[in-house]
């Protein structure tokens, strides 16, 4: 039983980094329309950039604080130079021009810090771990992940619900043109919105450093997982990536966890391993597949 | 840009004097020194008919598929596992009898390819946008990771092909050989594609990309079309993932990785979409570019970037285009 639990807050762990990533992306693609395959970039940004200011100065607040630096200014500046010109495109040049994107960026990080991945441990402070039940000692680390994810979620809920900059937000999700026509100045709630997006990027790519290797190529491998949980949660719904966000990471951590153990039933073992590691990696496709034959739109959108 | 105007008879010049150039090739290479030209000739001619397949339903459908390499690499372990069951002299699922002539292979990686487009294709064209693109990227996943955990095929390691598959009278291991197969089926192939695309097919294809709900509204089951131009599109790159199978003599997960999508498309995109020959053109920018910069630098990506970067933002319909904006201004 208290294995079970430890998965699932693994899973709950997991499903908030995705919505860290989540937030951003659906939020520019509900508004401005434009998918943006460089999201992942951002995480990695976020992710190098932290690691190596914590690792040099020893501090991790100020890896912290790199990390939303050097990604939100990565991020604005890929919104000023590039995505841009995209806001008009059709989603073909926009997938190209991310996948460019990409590209420069990963081989510039390979440039700068080399092929070796980054490690890093946990601060001191949140290092070890304490008992949540009578029975499961839970690393203090992770535990601050979904902490601070929660509270990532209350703000963002806040944020959106609440502040006219919400407000305009969920404005431009539901009739861009229509916000547009109002007279609101669009591009510059564009930068914002990419802004921030970009800034939980970074955060998500910093904390995932000390549990996961800090390497070229993380990007991407979260990407695709990410823009799962958008489509599934439904493009443009902050409330749907965060359920979504949740119930995939659960889901997968637990396919992972139990589904190897379930066919060794039936199979030999180590053919039960790579065939369970195979199907739990395909779950959350399948997840997806199957929301969008039933609802062609995704779980939470708005209107329909 | 429209396919009629595409291979009027003032095109028909220029394509015999590249298929000429194309037929002489090998023996240029060999009189330059430069022999391996005609395998990178080979590569560009596979990987072009991939990407004119993804072209039919990318260009003229306008439906972007992000999950075509799907097709590439069930064509390509088609070949490497009925070549698998043909050494090991047991039948597949019991009754399928393994096998190393390419008469039979590519036929069955082709007919393997359009089962599976069929499938795919006719759940994901339930949706439409944004949808779509994920939901095509979604099933592409589904395969690589089931190739990847089917470890009687190689699983993560892939599936060696110790020899090419066998055409009577020809030897395959010859490399020349080889490229001259896949130039024939190259042309053949286009050649069938430009019947296609300018077919009643075609052109309806085409006004279901400018307005479906006009092509609808004309009484046009615009759902059928779109499906059979998938299941064209998934064929033909079934073809080239059997082609490359035998060229590499080797099949992988690698062929069904999202990036390989990504490359189609960028293929695709950089010779010039909805043309017929924009593909070809891509796939030999893409292939002479990769080799080229690699050649030069282990961080050739950073090139490909900003070239893909600069020809998205900055040329409006790929190189072809950039090639006819030239010829006018000249």
């Amino acid at each position: 039983m208290t294995l079970f639990l430890e998965q699932m807050l693994n899973g709950v762990q997991f499903g908030v980094m995705l919505f860290l990533l989540a937030a951003g992306l659906t939020l520019v693609f509900g508004i401005m329309g434009v998918i943006n395959l460089a999201h992942g970039s951002l995480y990695m940004i976020g992710a190098y950039a932290g690691t190596w200011i914590a690792g040099e100065t020893g501090s991790f607040l100020l890896g912290i604080l790199g990390a939303f630096a050097a990604a939100a200014l990565a991020g604005v500046a890929i919104e000023y130079l590039v995505v841009r010109r995209l806001y008009g495109r059709d989603h073909l040049d926009q997938v190209l021009a991310t996948f460019g994107l990409i590209l420069i960026f990963n081989q510039t990080i390979t440039l700068i810090f080399g092929r070796q991945p980054l490690f890093v441990s946990v601060p001191a402070i949140l290092d070890g771990s304490i008992e949540i039940v009578p029975g499961l000692e839970y690393p203090l680390y992770r535990l601050t992940i979904i902490v601070v994810g929660l509270l990532v979620a209350a703000g963002l809920y806040l944020l959106i619900n609440k502040t006219r900059i919400g407000m305009l937000v969920r404005a431009g999700s539901t009739n861009r043109d229509m916000v547009r026509a109002l007279g609101v100045d669009i591009r510059l709630l564009y930068t914002l919105v990419f802004g921030l997006g970009a800034l939980l990027a970074g955060l998500a790519g910093f904390m995932a450093g000390p549990i996961m290797a800090v390497q070229v190529g993380m990007g991407e491998q979260i990407l695709i997982t990410t823009f799962v949980v958008v489509v599934v949660g439904g493009v443009g719904s902050i409330r749907g990536a965060f359920f979504a966000s949740l119930f995939l990471g659960v889901v997968d951590t637990g396919l992972r966890a139990y589904l190897p153990g379930l066919l060794r039933h039936v199979l030999a073992g180590s053919e039960a391993d790579a065939l369970g590691a195979g199907i739990s990696s395909m779950g959350i496709y399948l997840i997806m597949a199957i929301v969008l034959l039933i609802r062609p739109k995704g779980l939470f959108m708005p209107n329909s | 840009m429209t396919p009629q105007t595409e291979h009027s008879s003032r095109r028909l010049l220029p394509a015999l004097a590249v298929l000429a150039l194309l037929i002489a090739l090998p023996y240029l290479a060999q009189a330059t020194g430069y022999t391996a030209m005609t395998t990178l000739a080979t590569r560009v001619l596979i990987y072009g008919i991939a990407a004119a397949s993804l072209n039919l339903v990318l260009g003229y459908g306008g439906m972007v598929s992000f999950g075509h390499a799907a097709f590439f690499g069930i064509g390509g372990y088609t070949v490497g596992i009925l070549y698998q069951h043909y050494t090991l002299g047991e039948p597949l699922f019991g009754f399928i009898p393994g096998t190393n002539q390419l008469l039979i292979t590519l036929p069955a990686a082709i007919v393997v390819s359009g089962l599976f487009a069929a499938a795919i294709g006719a759940l994901s064209l339930r949706t439409g946008g944004v949808q779509f693109i994920m939901i095509t990227l979604a099933f592409a996943q589904m395969l690589f990771f089931l190739f990847v955990s089917l470890k009687t095929y190689g699983g993560d390691d892939g599936l060696i092909i110790r020899r090419a598959n066998e055409l009577p009278g020809l030897n395959m291991r010859d490399k020349q050989t080889v490229y001259y197969v896949c130039l024939a089926i190259a042309v053949l192939f286009a050649l069938v594609l430009s019947r296609i695309i300018r077919s009643r097919f075609g052109n309806v294809l085409s006004g279901i990309r400018q307005s479906e709900k006009r092509m609808a509204a004309i009484g046009l089951p615009v759902n059928s079309y779109k499906l059979v131009a998938f299941i064209i599109s998934g064929m033909g790159c079934g073809l080239a993932g059997a082609l490359m199978a035998n060229f590499l003599r080797f099949a992988s997960p690698d062929m069904l990785h999202w990036t390989k999508s990504g490359e189609l498309m960028v293929m695709v995109i950089l010779g010039g979409v909805g043309t017929l020959f924009g593909p070809f053109l891509g796939a030999a920018v893409f292939i002479v570019l990769e080799s080229l910069l690699s050649s030069w630098t282990e961080n050739w990506q950073l090139g490909l970037g900003v070239i893909l970067l600069f020809v998205v933002l900055y040329t409006q319909g790929g190189v072809q285009a950039l090639l006819g904006r030239l010829r006018r201004r000249a």
